[in-house]
């Protein structure tokens, strides 16, 4: 079995920094939101893309990847994930996603809880995911803290921008977390935002004269002041229509905060107003059950009505094994292509289904121009698949990240090694390795 | 198997019925004694009141047909009639007054059975009124039968048929107990109570669990199992507790005298050891399940199935040996330390070692996608170099569950004969872009892509925002 991978793998040689690599023949995917090119050439140099299209020049001297046959396209941002902040779910000494007893809330910063060598890092870098939007869990209140974006790369610097959001929860959970109503939910953001603003103002003076109860330590006030002023964009969690319209009402008050509202199971209820507000969503693809009181209007026909009246979504998994399977981006975003078959329901095009899970997260964070497609100029995460990256068939030939080629050996890929010819060998099967 | 039958009161009087019999069979002597038992003791006393639906005699022209059993047929034909199958092949003769739907282009499979379900006993919404799944409440509760947890309101079901083509399930207690009780087998579908979607004749199972979840749930209350070794000491004792209990009534069938006190927990696992009710063993990691079989060996009872098996691709053969079946995931892990072990190639492994694999869900949402999930495993395995055809892996959807069930020779393939539960796919089924296009139970069409009423919307969500949008 080893030499069949062998086989299969498509090796490029370590390129010299200056050295161009072209990879031609294949079936190309920008990832803006286009239809799949055929013939396409990808060129990259010096860990990035300098040109994806069908009539590229390939540079003298370039390396050439021959990808006829084959699908190239950008790598998979998880739109929504708690990746690598989590070994095992189960057992908190492996689970950094959220910290239960920590006095801290909004100024917790995922950035040192992330681990770059984590399982699901390379499980789900073989499955062509290279970047993703992580976000903390709440916790105590409906404060998470600051999320960051990370690469999935082999090696030791996996986060790319640290602090790049604050998370939030302001339905079901965030009223539990609350107090136990949305009231409560609503009344802690109103008054962590105004401590916010004290604390900008003073932050020597912070905390005098203020009852001790309602009082947010000096670290999450702190952090709360760049989302007041929009340097810093608030992820907030919601799924029924009337949260969803409640949040849209914060700008009102405070009119500079950078909304994106994430899982939205009902915005197809109010897509015109999400629309017209101009805030982006991070929609869970596939949810169509009643499961909670909040998610009464579930449908797989969300992220299309949606798309519909002119909300720019990405999809997203929370709450949905988001630790571990954003390798099932692909298989999320070919769903909602097969709803075009079906009379009735509203679905994506294949470019819009793909773009969903690369370009459209990307920009939403504000990092479209650095990640999330083959455009000019972004940083060289490709892909090689052995076919339609969104079938169920295809798997991952090839995964480049910041134009370096990345190792697809997993913990998952050894115990698959090891297991596939059982009982062939003379020594047990712990000596297999 | 299946005729309507007291299956534990046989059990308890009559050793000499063996598992597949009815009990019909039970010698005359023990008539009366059985009898009076039965009479004592209603044997079925949630019994189905399951009908089919009315249907029409239907023919699929010219479609790609995976049977179930391993089987393909390429331009080929089904007609089914009054609830069955009646024929499959290459060309057939369309009978007078046969409806003809033609499937050219499009794909015809049996219905998808899902051996792990949790619809019903955990139904949508997930509020804290609808967790009826475990009980909870002491390492052995054998004597729950979770069809009296089941909801048939549970707006799940209907997503199951219309995007999963799932025709049987079978509802499981939850793990938080050794012996977690009954399981319930059901046809999909709805109806205003458990007995009319309740499978005729289909024998219970024992749902057992292994592992971290009994003993986390019962070591956190102080209270044993709370480690691995008291999980299988907790386990035998009981099977110990059962054999006598047994005894006592083999005793009391013999000799007469004072009739033993009847207990429920008893009753079931009797009805293990004697072949009448099917053990489906919640079971992760390959040492575990190795231990299990070993206890099974000892009290002289089997095992149907493991199931979530994530590491049944270690031990193939030991699973061969034994008969069992692995009911697992395509790429679940990492969410327990007993699920680390996962590859996405485990099912084709278990089934390219020779034993019996099945693709589950144990979700809501998974069971709406269990085609995708085998095409998943089936991609993966073909390219670790297991070459599996498309319609032998559907076997991992039909025939395997079925046979874990004991309902293959009623339904599980497109056989004549047998129940016409048919799945139309408007493409290939194992690609991510195909949906179930009509669906039939028993020969009735219960749900078409194409006709907005041919779809259930359950009591829950009628006058619900959205009203209950399967797709």
């Amino acid at each position: 079995m080893k030499t069949l991978f062998a086989l299969l793998a498509l090796v490029i040689a370590a390129p010299v920094a200056a050295q161009s690599v072209a990879i031609t023949g294949g079936t190309l995917v920008v990832g803006d939101g286009g239809d799949p090119i055929p013939n396409g050439t990808v060129v990259v140099r010096g860990g990035r893309v300098v040109a994806a299209g069908v009539n590229v020049a390939v540079p003298a001297g370039a390396q050439i990847v021959d990808a006829t046959g084959r699908w190239v396209t950008p790598g998979i941002v998880g739109g929504f994930t708690r990746l690598g902040l989590v070994e095992v779910s189960l057992e908190p000494s492996t689970n950094d996603s959220g910290a239960a007893t920590s006095p801290f809330s909004a100024g917790l910063d995922i950035e040192p809880a992330i681990n770059p060598a984590g399982s699901a890092i390379s499980t789900n870098r073989t499955g062509g995911v290279t970047r993703a939007i992580v976000a903390p869990t709440t916790t105590s209140t409906i404060f998470g803290g600051q999320g960051a974006i990370i690469d999935l790369g082999d090696d030791m610097d996996a986060v790319m921008q640290p602090r790049a959001f604050q998370f939030v929860e302001l339905g079901e959970t965030g009223a539990s977390r609350a107090g136990g109503s949305r009231s409560a939910s609503h009344a802690m953001l109103r008054n962590a935002f105004d401590q916010a603003v004290a604390y900008a103002r003073s932050p020597a003076g912070y905390g005098m004269g203020n009852s001790r109860e309602a009082l947010l330590n000096s670290r999450d006030a702190a952090a709360l002041v760049p989302v007041i002023r929009g340097e810093v964009p608030m992820l907030v969690h919601v799924e029924q229509a009337r949260d969803i319209l409640n949040v849209l009402a914060l700008r009102n008050d405070y009119p500079r905060l950078r909304l994106v509202l994430v899982g939205v199971t009902e915005g197809w209820r109010v897509a015109p107003q999400i629309a017209a507000a101009r805030v982006p969503v991070i929609a869970s693809a596939l949810n169509d059950l009643p499961a909670s009181f909040e998610q009464l209007a579930a449908t797989q026909s969300n992220i299309g009505r949606m798309r519909d009246a002119g909300v720019e979504v990405a999809i997203g998994m929370i709450n949905d094994n988001d630790a571990h399977y954003l390798y099932l981006s692909t298989q999320y975003a070919g769903n909602l292509v097969a709803l075009n078959r079906i009379p009735g329901a509203t679905g994506l095009s294949w470019g819009e289904a793909f773009a969903a899970i690369s370009s459209v997260p990307a920009e939403i964070m504000g990092m479209g121009g650095e990640i999330g497609s083959l455009r000019p100029g972004r940083r060289a995460d490709v892909v090689i698949w052995d076919g339609d990256p969104l079938e169920l068939s295809s798997n991952v030939d090839m995964v480049m990240i910041d134009g370096v080629q990345q190792s697809l050996v997993s913990r998952q890929s050894r115990l698959r090694d090891r297991y596939l010819n059982i009982g062939e060998t003379q020594l047990p099967q712990a000596y297999e390795w | 198997m299946m005729a309507r039958i007291g299956i534990v009161a046989a059990a308890l009087v009559s050793l000499v019925a063996c598992a597949t019999t009815n009990g019909g069979s039970a010698s005359a002597e023990n008539a009366s004694h059985r009898q009076s038992y039965d009479e004592l003791f209603d044997p079925d006393p949630f019994p189905s009141t399951y009908a089919p639906y009315p249907g029409v005699p239907t023919v699929i022209t010219n479609t790609t047909i995976y049977d179930g059993e391993g089987g393909e047929i390429t331009s080929g034909m089904i007609y089914f009639a009054d609830g069955h199958i009646q024929a499959v092949g290459q060309s057939l003769e369309i009978p007078d007054g046969a409806t003809v739907v033609d499937g050219s282009g499009l794909w015809v499979t049996p219905g998808v059975i899902d051996i792990h379900s949790h619809l019903g006993n955990y139904p949508s919404p997930g509020v804290s009124a609808h967790s009826d799944g475990n009980e909870a409440t002491d390492p052995n509760t054998a004597n729950v039968w979770t069809e009296h947890s089941v909801w048939p309101q549970d707006p799940g079901f209907s997503r199951a048929l219309a995007n999963g083509g799932v025709t049987t399930l079978n509802i499981l207690p939850g793990s938080a107990n050794l012996f977690g009780g009954r399981s319930v087998t059901l046809r999909n579908v709805p109806s205003r109570t458990m007995q009319g979607m309740k499978f005729p004749g289909a024998p219970y199972g024992l749902k057992m669990a292994c592992g971290e979840n009994p003993k986390r749930v019962y070591g956190s209350r102080n209270r044993s199992p709370s480690t691995r070794m008291g999980n299988i000491a907790v386990a035998r004792q009981a099977w110990a507790d059962a054999q006598r209990y047994r005894e006592q009534w083999e005793r009391y069938r013999e000799e007469g005298g004072a009739r033993p006190a009847r207990n429920l927990q008893n009753e079931t696992l009797v009805g293990v050891m004697e072949g009448e009710i099917l053990v489906h063993n919640h079971c992760y990691r390959a040492d575990e399940m190795a231990n299990m079989i070993d206890m099974a060996n000892e009290f002289g009872y089997r095992i149907s199935s493991f199931q979530h098996a994530v590491e049944a691709y270690k031990i193939p053969d030991l699973l061969r040996e034994n008969g069992i079946c692995s009911a697992m995931w395509a790429d679940w892990w990492g969410f327990k330390m007993e699920a680390y072990d996962a590859v996405f190639e485990n099912i084709p492994m278990v089934h390219a070692g020779g034993a019996c694999a099945i693709v589950h869900s144990d979700d809501q949402n998974g069971i709406q996608r269990l085609n995708q999930e085998a095409a998943k495993a089936l991609a993966d395995g073909r390219r670790a170099g297991i070459q599996i055809s498309d319609a032998e892996a559907w076997q991992w959807l039909a025939i395997n569950p079925a046979r874990a069930l004991g309902i293959a020779e009623e339904t599980g393939s497109l056989v004549s004969g047998k129940r016409a539960d048919v799945v139309l796919w408007n493409g290939n089924p194992f690609s991510v872009y195909s949906r179930p296009q009509m669906v039939w139970i028993d020969g009735a069409l219960m749900y078409d892509m194409n006709d907005p009423q041919r779809r259930p919307i359950s009591d829950f969500e009628l006058g619900q925002p959205g009203e209950g949008s399967v797709r």
